[in-house]
């Protein structure tokens, strides 16, 4: 089955946000990493096949503009806020990969029972009580990317031996942004475990086997931060899960989005 | 004409083979390698080397800072400038200068500088810049801000020392319950601000706009020419002419008694490129944020290693003394390259950046004693043949925005 997807521009906090979209059934929120998303994944059409799937491009992340003002995560937190109000997805299913999932678990603390579910994977936000989370300022864009993966083949697969211009751009956008938000502390806030602990909805943690983004101690905090939350490993897989293992990652998440 | 000596403070005695080995000298070099033994030694010899500067008549000391790298030992610039104040008594202590974007408490900055230029005797000028790219990683310092945090600190300082106190700033990036700060500039005023720089553009239309003298940092002299086209036609749009007192220049120049011992020393100021490919990794040099979004794709190619340093492109040693990007030779000899330098750009201010990397100390001596006892007075006799006044000759205004409100002031009376 081949999904269609479309993009739209919706407006949310003064700002527009292009949200794609496609597949039919419960909605969820695919929050997408500090390094942007490719437009087409077979993860996401994975998920499609069973669920609306909607995938906001956070703002200053390139497909949607930069506002000036934003400058903490959970400021983007908040335009998302209002713009599933907008959509009319207040108790929709977020799903945060990576910094993604940082959004998420913000998202989740401003409106703890609004939350229908949450699928945190390899989520930053919370300081590792072992370890640090990966320092992308002092690498490449595609050294940064390469270290989020158990297979680096996977890199000259999804994005060229030799990434373009374009994309090589598109990075840089990302990697400003998350300067804008989460340079100091970088990419956690220090309150957000105890800002869980009021957070009713059933939550999903997710890890690759191998992530050297984020340690994988934060997880477990997240795990015990959060009252409703069970935690899985995906093997073989980095930071970069949806990449690398779509299929054991969509198989993962899918029984959990369709138990009560 | 202005004439300064310079040095990059190198940290010479650091073991290049760990360089080597690691393939990169700075931020992540570990500091396992620093010996302060030699260091003590060393900032001893920088100190002496400036007060001989004095006595062999240069008219100012040039100081900068850096962190994290053996190229330049000199982690704050207003510590030398404040031995300066006291072991010096007529030179000029130039800053170029204090990295604004780096540093949380810009009234704390405010405070240092009017210090120094008290204890000095009004000797000093008070350059900003933006800080390298890999000086936002070592400090912690934000990229994504930088022009930001640059503009608000300058903005902050400059009231502090010309607005009376107490008052309070809540902005962007600094905020201040009460600026009143018990330390004001002798200088009024308020010391001269220079900005010295590279290629890029928003930092040279933004030192025209506020009639701040630009100092072009070893360009060659056709990139010289385009800054100082673009620095005029800034100028013009806020309504004033500029002359050779908004033009300073830094030039990589070094003194002996003969060429060939001259151009073998003047080899050390390539001492680190020389070793290997690359000192520090490009992403260092140009963290995302930092550089203007108008090259966004120029610097993004370099940050992947898809393409070479767009600020400082490779050229060998020869290369650089054809183009006069290094002058090295005899006093007679540099005199000559210098007035070319001089004829072309006509700059008011120079600075010479007369010793670098393992250069002895005894050749670091006499390059100071040639610049400033031969090649310095051939030039300010050029100087006065080409009129290429110093603000300080030229009574230059501090700023536009004080010309601006002189001349309000006396229309008004």
């Amino acid at each position: 089955m081949t999904i269609q997807w479309t993009s739209s521009v919706v407006p949310a906090c003064g700002t527009d946000v292009v949200v794609t979209r496609g597949g039919a059934g419960s909605p969820v929120i695919i929050l997408h990493r500090d390094i942007g998303t490719p437009e087409h994944l077979a993860f996401y059409d994975a998920l499609a096949a069973k669920h609306e799937v909607i995938i906001p491009n956070h703002p200053g992340f390139g497909a949607s503009i930069r506002p000036d003002w934003v400058r903490a995560t959970r400021d983007l937190a908040v335009v998302y806020r209002a713009l599933i109000g907008t959509l009319g997805l207040q108790s929709a299913t977020l799903i945060g990969l990576g910094f993604g999932g940082w959004i998420a678990a913000e998202m989740a603390t401003f409106a703890p029972h609004d939350t229908k579910k949450l699928v945190l994977a390899g989520a930053m936000g919370i300081k590792p009580p072992e370890g640090d989370i990966f320092d992308q300022a002092l690498v490449s864009y595609i050294e940064y990317v390469k270290e989020g993966l158990h297979d680096v083949a996977v890199f000259d697969r999804i994005y060229g031996a030799r990434p373009s211009s374009e994309q090589l751009v598109l990075w840089d956008l990302c990697r400003e942004m998350s300067f804008r938000v989460a340079w100091k502390p970088y990419m956690f806030n220090a309150a957000l475990p105890e800002l869980l602990r009021g957070v009713q909805a059933k939550t999903l943690i997710v890890w690759g086997d191998d992530d050297r983004i984020v340690p994988t101690s934060a997880g477990a905090v997240y795990a015990a931060s959060l009252p409703n939350a069970t935690r899985t490993t995906i093997a073989n897989a980095g930071h970069l899960i949806e990449l690398e293992q779509p299929d054991a990652f969509a198989q993962a998440i899918l029984p959990f989005l369709a138990s009560a | 004409m202005h004439l300064m000596y310079f040095t990059e403070q190198p940290m010479k005695d650091y073991p290049a083979d760990a360089g080597l080995e690691i393939g990169f000298t700075s931020l992540l070099m570990s500091n396992k390698h620093f010996d302060p033994v030699a260091g003590s030694r060393l900032y001893n010899e920088f100190l002496e080397n400036y007060v001989y500067a004095e006595e062999m008549g240069v008219d100012g000391i040039m100081l900068n800072e850096h962190h994290n790298a053996p190229f330049c030992m000199q982690a704050k610039a207003n510590i030398f400038a404040s031995l300066l104040a006291g072991m010096t008594k007529r030179v000029k202590i130039v800053l170029l200068g204090n990295p604004l974007p780096l540093n949380d408490n810009p009234v704390r900055l405010a405070e240092e500088l009017a210090m120094i230029d008290m204890i000095s005797k009004g000797r000093l000028v008070s350059g900003f810049v933006r800080g390298g790219g890999q000086e936002q990683l070592a400090t912690n310092a934000n990229p994504a801000y930088n022009r930001e945090r640059f503009q608000e600190a300058h903005d902050l300082i400059v009231k502090a020392w010309t607005v009376p106190g107490p008052f309070r700033w809540e902005g962007k990036h600094f905020h201040q319950r009460v600026v009143n700060p018990w330390a004001l500039p002798l200088q009024q005023p308020h010391p001269r601000i220079w900005i010295p720089g590279v290629i890029s553009h928003e930092t040279i239309v933004w030192a025209a706009q506020n009639g701040y003298p630009y100092i072009a940092l070893n360009t060659s002299i056709e990139d010289t020419k385009k800054i100082w086209a673009r620095y005029d036609a800034a100028a013009a749009e806020v309504g004033y002419t500029p002359g050779p007192e908004n033009r300073g220049y830094l030039i990589r120049c070094h003194v002996a008694e003969t060429e060939e011992k001259a151009l073998e020393s003047a080899r050390q100021f390539l001492w680190m490129d020389g070793e290997f490919t690359g000192r520090l990794k490009p992403v260092w040099a140009s963290p995302s944020g930092y550089f203007s979004p108008s090259s966004r794709q120029t610097f993004v190619e370099f940050v992947a290693g898809q393409s070479a340093s767009p600020s400082r492109p490779r050229k060998t040693f020869e290369q650089q003394v054809a183009d006069l990007q290094i002058v090295a030779g005899t006093p007679e000899q540099v005199v000559k390259s210098l007035r070319t330098i001089m004829r072309e750009t006509r700059p008011g201010i120079m600075a010479f950046w007369g010793n670098e990397g393992r250069m002895s100390q005894p050749d670091a001596r006499t390059s100071i004693r040639l610049l400033g006892q031969e090649v310095m007075p051939a030039l300010r006799e050029t100087a006065k043949e080409l009129d290429l006044k110093s603000p300080f000759e030229a009574d230059m205004p501090v700023s536009r925005a004080w010309a601006n409100a002189q001349a309000a002031r006396q229309a008004a009376e």
